[in-house]
């Protein structure tokens, strides 16, 4: 086994949290939450010091955290964006609006640009189906979206 | 609470908070501040008014007058004239469609008319973060009534009789499953309210508990006493920041004011509710899958028996309903068994609230009576087919439902006939499609889902839905045979008969409903290699017709991959040579028509 | 006692009885995969998951047809219940079932390790797939290997038994279902080596595995390669539970006793020394035993320092198992050298010196029921300049495939003896290789050994047993010393009781012995795969406590060539050379956060 190499920081807020929630094994999935919460990912070194601290075998907490889809080791970009694939924005052209974002950034979906700048991914309705297809940049709303819109709408954050 | 002359209300749901409507409250009370109005006209963020289409809505009380797609600076006018001189402002009315009227109160508009409002009664009149709006419109008195009038037999025992059924997606009685939990002794027994919506282009339950989340606080006190448990818990998605918010507020105020905690109400009843977020996985919906994930763990379903009702959450006995079954519960208590069974029909009483989407000109939420037929859903409620199209089907139920047709316009939708018609309720999830949509392409779609969502514990699942969507993916590429019509339905057949828990046992609806209702769109795209909506890329192609062409070189250079060069021929009356696109290059991203002006490019 | 009807035929059940075990009862054999279950070792594996086993019920409880098909291994059966388990209905689920799974399998079964052991093999021969009618997708995965098991999950059929078997079996935890839907697979945390974890190469993830996903590290080239090396002298040892399970290799019934064939076929293998690892466990009973004396000794003088209860050592897994875990207990287990590298030690130490060949030029080979000898072998503290102690240790199963490659069959050898002088054993040896065997003959010679006293009797049956309690305990008369002592296999018990120590071992235990695979030895990862039939490990039981009746010598003691070697060479148990040749210390290897600024 080896040694894992962790902030100082990050360890006290993960204890801390872990310790609201009595340390107990059955409470991991809220503190997975809270912990992506702060940091924004769930990097390989946080989970370790989670299943260290909820006495849990680290292979679990990566068995949870690989299941559920909220849950992600990749960090997000600044300028997160998320395209709505609900059934609504699917029939009303999301389809053609996500490959416009992941051609127009060159990235594929659940990554992130190089620099750091946007990360691209997908989710299931927003609950805003009047204003299909849908997308979100970070808590922003973009509704009634076409494929040539998405060049203009980067522009905005670059 | 102040006495108000007027009241504004705004809707603060998602939908047209993604339109600003946030804004539009702060400019409402701005300007009525600058008025001196803030003493006579209170503004109130309500929940989803349902007509999402025509965001964001604002209405005024007490004339009830119903403003559409409004914006910020619509503000001064409306309070100018409307709340200051009692004029309306026409422009900000809806219009009908047909005649071209403009409609100012909710009540004589096609979209209203023919709902029912049960489980939204609160929804879009209540200000969802204020508890007194909800007992002022009669909330927690249902719970009074249980605590002080009826035993928990009684209570149990009303909701049987009302015939209420699950409204998250099988329609289990739900009066029987509590009368299940009810029974069975134990320490400790929980009641759960299932608010992980999952459905793809489903937002009824968020609705509910954005602009109503008392009376789901009040139905599992209800529910709570009637199977004896003291602990609530609500599993509720964490992309639900808002409704997570609402729920935290009303739980704080029906604590304070003793209608949660110890001795409600002074009947020796002690019940409280804890949040659990659910992290994205519709599986979750399927009550084993849930409680493993309250527990801790990854979400996988485990066999039944035993039954949550038996050993649930922490082993314990549980009771486990959706959002908008528990919606439902107060006012039948309120109101009884019997006036519940007067609406909807004999075996499925009461009303179903549907997420309306797709290519239909009314999208929104609407709550209606079983019993209601899909033409007068679509075409009523919905307004009809947008931009004048034609209707080609109506999926119900999600990636658990099917996709019927015009055959199905007539049918009296309830839970029996939708599955008599080879769909099912679902949690009411009705996305319209016109013939841009193509079917082959909409049941890949829903099996993609599937296939991300399985939780891949059991061989049909995992493996056998791949498969289905490999065959599908193999028809939409053109590379179909149709012995693979065949084994589609050979396979779908087998994973519905032998997969582990609902989602699997479902997961081929898609599918199958398609292939029945379908059948002569996957032979086209399996013999001729045509799409006829012109959805499926690798059926299509692109190209430029030589003799309108100018060759500008326009769609050359906004051409992402140079599939596209000059040729040597020049058409008559031009002066450049025509451009042309090399198919095995060409990525069908539609760069090119977009940039043509001369509408020289097509696809066939 | 309820009535069904299965297949037409009533039986009566009691209640609780699954479709699956009445249909047994029935002499009807419903196929599986996934399910997975040591009956009486409190192991089970019902995930319901593979949907092999599915049935027909046509009268449920409610007297009307269920509307799906039911997973025979996990549904009870109920009063009046009729099912058909080969209707047409249910054998074309099973054999789409069974295409599914092949339809993302390697299928390479000609060059797979498990093939003729493989349950899917099996399964499919008997559905009669003759082509896998879906394409598509495979699953890929890295390849990956410890010391001891070697993954190809590619062919892993997510049957889940090696999850249970590591969590609730082990408590190891070093593997767990992760991602979902077609990716899902059994993996460690972030993909990441099985070495690298908690992993302490028990192998019974391997013993468990229905098909070539977890599979041993094969060592059989690299043995038979110092056979043909005529510079090496090769000395093999076997350990006590081989010789009661290597028969069913060669087509034998289990618990067959082979020890004096086995001994003839390794001799055939041209190895140049026939040895017996029994030989080596006389002599650690001499060193744990005399250690147990001291420290009970030194406990009742009043040294509050003395650590107690001390546990055995002989099992690696468990060795593992206590330093990734409890680390801060690391001075409760015996010093003493497991018997395999005892007589490594022995071998290369005195042997060498005897037969007058360097150590480097002598190759120590072990015939092991146990996968984790294979990283026992290769720990820095059993070997000197590089060169270790024990060089390969083979497994029972890869012993079995080396004699069939070399033509040697096991049923047409005559019996024969090992060599001398390391080779004569005593009956308290031979029952190391079951659970509570090491306590047993510990106390045969401790107790003598402390009183001057004949032991009045010589059976010890509260230590044996492979059914029952899952941590047996017992005290034992020492002339007026009550000895309390402890026995568990699995380390998941063991876990218990190293907590219970932690809180300060409220039981007061003196001695402890833990066995890390069910049953002990005899159910070792490197054993002939019982396919969970709990019933052949015990009667590979049975067969060892038989040999250990049928000796001559009980008592490890009074083994002569265990007396002339402490005369000869280390002088008494536990005393300076032994210290340096026969005892080991151990480490701390769990994981550490380490934060940084």
């Amino acid at each position: 086994m080896a040694n894992i190499k962790i902030s100082e920081d990050k360890v006290n807020f993960i204890k801390e949290v872990c310790k609201n929630f009595g340390n107990k094994s059955g409470e991991v999935i809220n503190v997975l939450h809270q912990v992506q919460g702060k940091f924004g990912y769930l990097p390989a070194e946080v989970q370790e010091v989670i299943a260290h601290e909820l006495k849990m075998p680290v292979a679990k907490v990566y068995g949870i955290v690989s299941f559920y889809s909220f849950f992600t080791m990749e960090p997000k970009g600044e300028h997160p964006i998320d395209i709505c694939l609900g059934t609504a924005c699917y029939v009303r052209g999301a389809e053609k609006v996500l490959d416009a974002f992941s051609r127009e950034l060159n990235i594929p979906v659940g990554k992130c640009t190089p620099d750091g700048k946007f990360s691209l991914n997908t989710l299931r309705c927003v609950g805003a189906c009047g204003l299909a297809p849908v997308a979100m940049i970070g808590g922003k709303v973009y509704g009634r979206l076409t494929p040539d819109q998405v060049p203009g709408i980067i522009a905005e954050y670059k | 609470m102040a006495k108000y002359k007027m009241h504004v209300l705004i809707c603060g749901g998602t939908g047209c908070k993604s339109s600003n409507s946030l804004e539009i409250i702060e400019e409402f009370r701005k300007v009525l501040a600058e008025k001196k109005l803030s003493e006579e006209v209170q503004v109130i963020k309500t929940g989803c008014f349902g007509f999402c289409e025509k965001g964001p809505i604002v209405k005024i009380m007490p004339d009830n007058t119903f403003y559409t797609q409004v914006k910020p600076e619509n503000v001064l006018r409306i309070v100018e004239e409307h709340i200051i001189k009692g004029r309306k402002v026409p422009e900000l009315l809806y219009t009908n469609p047909e005649n071209k009227e403009h409609v100012s109160d909710s009540k004589h508009m096609d979209f209203y008319r023919k709902q029912i409002r049960i489980a939204l009664r609160n929804c879009g009149f209540v200000d969802p973060e204020n508890i007194d709006e909800c007992i002022a419109r009669g909330g927690y008195e249902a719970l009074a009534k249980c605590l002080t009038e009826m035993t928990p037999e009684q209570v149990v025992d009303v909701i049987t009789k009302s015939g209420l059924r699950g409204r998250g997606g099988a329609g289990f009685p739900t009066g029987v499953k509590w009368g299940l939990c009810a029974k069975n002794k134990a320490e400790q027994k929980y009641i759960i309210c299932n608010a992980d919506e999952g459905d793809p282009g489903a937002f009824m339950d968020r609705s509910i508990l954005e602009g109503d989340p008392n009376c789901i606080v009040e139905a599992m006190a209800i529910g709570g006493y009637a199977i004896g448990a003291t602990k609530g818990l609500i599993y509720i998605r964490a992309e639900y920041p808002l409704a997570i918010e609402r729920l935290k507020i009303a739980i704080r105020q029906a604590r304070e004011y003793g209608l949660l905690g110890e001795d409600i109400l002074g009947s020796g009843f002690n019940f409280d509710i804890e949040l659990r977020y659910g992290a994205g996985a519709f599986v979750c919906g399927e009550e084993t899958a849930l409680i493993h994930s309250m527990e801790g763990m990854r979400g996988e379903p485990t066999l039944k028996p035993p039954f949550p009702a038996v050993k649930g959450y922490m082993g314990m006995p549980s009771n486990v309903n959706n959002v908008e079954t528990f919606a439902n519960i107060p006012i039948i208590i309120t109101k009884g068994a019997d006036w519940f069974r007067t609406i909807g029909t004999e075996k499925s009483p009461g009303t179903k609230v549907f997420a309306l989407a797709g290519q239909i000109n009314n999208v929104g939420l609407i709550e209606v009576p079983m019993g209601i037929t899909l033409r007068e859903i679509i075409y009523e409620i919905g307004g009809g087919i947008k931009d004048g199209k034609q209707f080609k089907a109506v999926q119900t139920g999600g990636p658990s439902g099917g996709c019927l047709t015009a055959k199905h316009l007539d049918t009296e939708i309830d839970y029996d006939s939708l599955v008599a018609a080879g769909s099912m309720m679902g949690s009411g999830g009705m996305v319209v499609m016109d013939e841009t949509s193509c079917m082959p392409a909409i049941a890949k779609f829903y099996l993609e889902f599937t296939c991300e969502e399985s939780c891949g514990k059991c061989t049909p699942c995992r493996v056998g839905n791949k498969r289905l969507c490999e065959l599908l993916e193999k028809i939409t590429d053109g590379r179909g045979t149709m012995e693979d019509l065949q084994a589609l339905r050979n396979l779908a057949a087998v994973i519905k008969d032998s997969a582990l828990c609902g989602l699997g046992q479902t997961s081929p609806n898609p599918v199958l409903s398609t292939l029945d209702n379908f059948w002569d769109e996957y032979v086209e795209h399996v013999v001729d290699k045509k799409c006829r909506a012109g959805v499926c890329k690798k059926l299509m192609q692109y190209v430029i017709d030589a003799e309108k062409c100018i060759g500008c070189g326009k769609c050359a250079k906004g051409c992402p991959v140079e599939a596209i060069s000059r040729t040597d021929y020049t058409a008559p009356g031009h002066k450049l040579a025509s451009m042309a696109i090399d198919a095995n290059k060409c990525i069908k991203c539609g760069a090119c028509i977009n940039n043509c002006k001369f509408g020289a490019i097509s696809i066939k | 006692m309820i009535n069904v009807t299965i297949d037409h035929k009533a039986i009566q059940v009691p209640e609780g009885t699954t479709i699956l075990k009445a249909a047994r009862m029935a002499g009807i054999d419903i196929p599986t995969l996934c399910y997975f279950e040591l009956d009486g070792m409190k192991f089970e594996n019902k995930p319901g998951g593979c949907r092999v086993c599915m049935v027909e019920v046509v009268k449920d409880f409610n007297g009307k047809p269920r509307r799906n098909l039911a997973p025979a291994c996990a549904t009870d059966c109920v009063e009046g219940m009729e099912v058909l388990t080969a209707s047409p209905r249910a054998l074309n689920a099973r054999k789409t079932v069974v295409e599914l799974i092949l339809s993302d399998h390697p299928n390479d079964c000609l060059q797979c390790e498990k093939s003729g052991d493989c349950e899917l093999q099996s399964l499919a021969a008997r559905m009669g797939i003759r082509e896998i009618p879906f394409k598509g997708a495979q699953s890929t995965y890295k390849k990956d290997h410890t010391l001891s098991v070697y993954r190809d999950m590619d062919k892993c059929v997510y049957c889940r038994r090696c999850e249970e078997m590591c969590n609730k079996f082990q408590s190891v935890g070093a593997l767990s279902g992760v991602n979902r839907g077609f990716p899902s697979v059994v993996s460690p945390a972030f993909e990441q080596p099985l070495g690298d974890t908690s992993c302490v190469n028990c192998g019974q993830c391997v013993q468990v595995c229905p098909v070539g996903a977890l599979t041993l590290v094969d060592n059989i080239s690299d043995v038979l390669k110092a056979i043909a090396d005529p510079t090496k002298k090769v000395v093999v040892q076997t350990a006590p539970a081989v010789r009661v399970a290597l028969g069913e290799e060669f087509g034998m019934e289990p618990g067959t006793i082979v020890t004096g064939k086995m001994a003839a076929a390794l001799r055939r293998l041209g190895f140049d020394y026939v040895f017996d690892t029994d030989w080596s466990a006389d002599l650690t009973i001499m060193e744990e035993g005399t250690e147990l004396l001291n420290r009970v000794k030194a406990f009742l003088g009043g040294d509050k320092n003395v650590k107690l209860p001390q546990f055995t050592s002989c099992c690696p897994g468990w060795v593992t198992f206590y330093e990734k875990n409890f680390p801060d207990l690391l001075e409760y287990p015996s010093t003493a050298k497991s018997p395999q590298q005892m007589f490594g030690a022995v071998t290369k130490n005195y042997f060498a010196n005897k037969i007058g060949v360097k150590r480097e030029d002598i190759v120590c080979v072990s015939i092991m029921p146990c996968l984790a000898k294979k990283s026992e072998v290769a720990r820095d503290e059993f070997k000197v300049n590089g060169d270790p102690d024990v060089n390969f240790s083979l497994t029972t199963r890869e012993l079995a495939h080396m004699l069939k490659q070399c033509n040697i069959d096991l049923n047409a050898l005559p019996e024969e003896d090992f060599d001398s002088p390391l080779g004569s054993s005593t009956g308290a040896a031979v029952i190391f290789g079951a659970t509570g065997g090491v306590m047993e003959a510990a106390i045969r010679t401790a107790y003598e050994v402390h009183t001057g006293k004949t032991l009045p009797r010589i059976d010890f049956e509260e230590c044996r047993g492979i059914f029952g309690e899952s941590i047996r305990e017992a005290t034992v008369d020492f002339d007026g010393l009550p000895v309390k002592v402890a026995i568990c296999y699995g380390l998941g018990n063991a876990r218990k009781l190293m907590e219970e120590v932690r809180a300060g071992n409220p039981n007061g235990y003196h001695f402890v012995e833990v066995m890390a695979c069910p049953g002990g030895c005899i159910g070792g990862a490197g054993q002939p795969y019982h396919h969970g039939h709990s019933d052949i490990i015990k009667k590979r039981m049975d067969a060892i406590y038989r040999e250990d009746a049928g000796k001559p010598i009980r008592k490890s003691h009074e083994n002569p060539d265990i007396i002339a070697i402490y005369k000869e060479y280390y002088g008494e148990p536990c005393g300076h050379l032994s210290h340096e040749q026969l005892h080991t210390h151990y480490f701390d290897k769990s994981d550490k956060i380490e934060a940084t600024k």
